[in-house]
């Protein structure tokens, strides 16, 4: 804790000092050279390669570097506990990095993120839940369940109820393997009303009553899946009946022919988010590109690259994204509506807890 | 031993008193041991510095908390959480398991071919590296196709009729310890058919010739001889095992999960190396014990060929 308070107010002194030698800077260019002789600004972003990445460069990263003419330097990297390790080293080296919702949030908490400051970023058209203090979201994409249209035909499943009934729809389940949108589902097949999950999770007898609805189906799952390439693959091979997973996937896999459907039904909406790391050696020069991306026009491109729906609701209507694709994006009004978006201070607070038990429960 | 050994081959030319010539010929063998040390030392330097130092950080950083500061909070998270004792065992039964079957599998594979003319046996040796030669990826992955419930070998078998449900092949401890035992063969093979071929065959003859039955000179001659490859080779195979990742993740079905798989999991929940490397401490230390008890059991450093001339 108090290294913590510690730690946050050096960087604060870092942060004020190096504002008032941008400021400095400032003063002197605009009184003795004037605008033309200003280096060129520049952001590095570090993000998890890959597909992903390639649609956030095609989509975001490079229109919004032509239009605002700061350099991008683009690097990949493992996750928040890199950004851990660099800001304790004092060298830091990104300015913007790619994370899932729930990771930044506990890297906030830990103090290993700047906040963001929203006089600059507008993200007065996004969803209320897709931004919080240390991130804002990049993309959109949903926890589903999804099912084998030979083993069930028409009838599919309509809620998480019926994902847990095995007598109306047996077969072969696949979970996840990590408690990161695990739990949530077993409480709404359990009857809690999705509005009320975070708040009974948020108690040790709401989180062993999803525990214990879990271990209920616990005989029916087949397999624990632990990535998305997994899930996908899981359906398209008829290795399981029914399964969780992200919504991507399964339109990859459908289009690759899988028996497939999926519902946003009571899915989870989540999101992926960029933040600027603590100590940040271009701060001022991300926080505008964070603004830059965040506009609908390149929020709009998204879906051409990767099936994640854009997070400014703008998106949908600036006429750049299709009617047919829109419909099948997570963050479309029409889904949107359908889905419990994702607790992220839930997550900040219990992850750890609750990951504990899981593990307990997946080794039983 | 040296030192007795060099006096009757030292130097014959120089005559020089007998006091003399003992305490140049020790200067020699300590200019010989220096030379030879300064010989080794760019390999001891990447040891220390590929393995004893980032294997101490390891443990270094084991016992730092979240805010940087000593605690013990890492290994008390394994005591308290049910789940770490049961992957420590689940890692130490699959890797037991595996090394088992290898040797059952291996060794009279092995023996096989160590009995066939030295170029048939080199032929079929090609067929035991041929998988060293393939990414284990694939090769993983080539088993779910091959084990899963519309797998080939699952529709074949209800085809014929051997079978009429899916049994369950993959994604359970049966899966895993299939795809383990491919990945793990060659490297028992090699090791115990390298200490057959080894073996001086007149050995045998003689032992037939004293009367002992092909059975008794098998197993009272034959085998004793070989057992240097075949621990070392278990011993390869157990050690690699303990730090299997893909393809218990992959075939598992996260069922079976190993102390590797843990360590990625904690690395992503805490983003801290410490909750990560503590796991790592751990498995060594267990591996070390394990090693030591064995090693004093075995006789290993005897049966290796270490000890023969103390």
């Amino acid at each position: 804790m108090s290294q913590d308070q510690r730690f946050r107010g050096k960087s604060r002194h870092a942060v004020t000092g190096k504002a008032a030698i941008a400021a400095a800077a400032m003063a002197f260019t605009a009184s003795g050279l004037g605008a033309g002789a200003v280096a060129q600004e520049k952001v590095t972003i570090a993000s998890w390669g890959g597909s992903y990445q390639n649609a956030q460069s095609e989509a975001l990263f490079k229109p919004a570097a032509k239009a605002t003419g700061i350099s991008v330097t683009e690097e990949t990297y493992g996750g928040m506990s890199d950004v851990r390790l660099k800001v304790k080293a004092g060298a830091m080296s990104w300015d913007i990095v790619a994370s899932g919702s729930g990771s930044a949030a506990r890297a906030g908490e830990e103090g290993l993120l700047e906040p963001l400051d929203y006089d600059v970023i507008d993200v007065s058209n996004f969803y209320p839940t897709l931004k919080m203090k240390y991130c804002v979201g990049g993309d959109v994409f949903s926890t589903v369940f999804a099912w084998n249209t030979e083993t069930y035909g028409d009838k599919g499943p309509q809620s998480w109820a019926d994902f847990w009934d095995v007598e109306k729809f047996p077969g072969k389940r696949a979970y996840r393997g990590k408690v990161a949108g695990a739990l949530e589902p077993a409480l709404m097949a359990d009857g809690v009303p999705p509005e009320k999950v975070y708040e009974v999770l948020a108690t040790e007898e709401g989180m062993e009553r999803a525990l214990n609805k879990i271990r209920e189906l616990k005989p029916h799952i087949a397999v624990w899946w632990s990535s998305g390439a997994q899930h996908a693959q899981l359906m398209k091979d008829g290795e399981v009946d029914m399964t969780t997973g992200w919504n991507g996937r399964f339109d990859v896999a459908i289009n690759d022919g899988a028996q497939t459907a999926y519902s946003f039904n009571q899915a989870l909406l989540d999101y992926d988010c960029f933040a600027i790391p603590k100590g940040a050696p271009n701060k001022d020069t991300a926080m505008k590109f964070l603004a830059e991306i965040s506009k609908a026009e390149y929020q709009a491109n998204l879906p051409k690259y990767i099936t994640y729906g854009p997070t400014n609701k703008m998106a949908y209507e600036i006429g750049k994204i299709n009617k047919a694709v829109a419909e099948k994006l997570p963050s479309h009004p029409d889904n949107a509506k359908l889905q419990l978006p994702v607790d992220i201070e839930w997550y900040g607070k219990f992850e750890q807890k609750a990951s504990a038990l899981y593990q307990d429960l997946v080794t039983e | 031993m040296s030192d007795v050994a060099l006096p009757s081959s030292g130097p014959a030319s120089a005559p020089p008193s007998g006091q003399t010539n003992q305490r140049e010929l020790k200067r020699d063998a300590r200019r010989e041991r220096f030379v030879l040390f300064s010989l080794c030392s760019p390999a001891l330097l990447l040891v220390l510095i590929i393995m004893v130092l980032p294997v101490g950080w390891l443990f270094w950083l084991s016992f730092l908390g979240e805010d940087g500061n000593f605690t013990l909070e890492n290994y008390q998270r394994m005591v308290e959480s049910k789940s770490y004792a049961r992957i420590f065992r689940n890692t130490f039964e699959v890797s037991l398991l595996t090394t088992a079957i290898c040797i059952l599998i291996g060794y009279p594979l092995a023996y096989f071919l160590s009995q066939l003319p030295r170029r048939t046996a080199n032929l079929c040796m090609i067929t035991v590296l041929l998988p060293f030669w393939t990414s284990l990826l694939v090769r993983t992955y080539a088993w779910l196709v091959l084990l899963q419930r519309r797998g080939v070998i699952n529709e074949w078998g209800m085809d014929i009729g051997l079978w009429d449900e899916p049994i369950k092949l993959v994604h359970n401890l049966t899966g895993t310890l299939i795809g383990m035992v491919h990945i793990m063969l060659p490297f028992l093979i090699l090791p115990v058919y390298g200490s057959m071929r080894a073996i001086d065959r007149d050995y045998l003859k003689a032992a037939a010739n004293l009367g002992a039955s092909p059975t008794q000179a098998f197993w009272r001659v034959f085998f004793p001889l070989s057992l240097p490859g075949l621990f070392a080779g278990s011993l390869i195979v157990f050690v690699l095992c303990l730090g299997f990742f893909v393809t218990p993740a992959v075939l598992g079905g996260g069922k079976v999960i190993m102390v590797s798989m843990r360590i990625a999991t904690n690395i992503e929940l805490f983003f801290n190396w410490g909750a990560a490397s503590a796991l790592g401490v751990v498995l060594l230390v267990l591996t070390l014990v394990i090693l030591g008890v064995a090693s004093r059991v075995l006789k290993f450093d005897q049966l290796l060929g270490g000890g023969h001339g103390s």
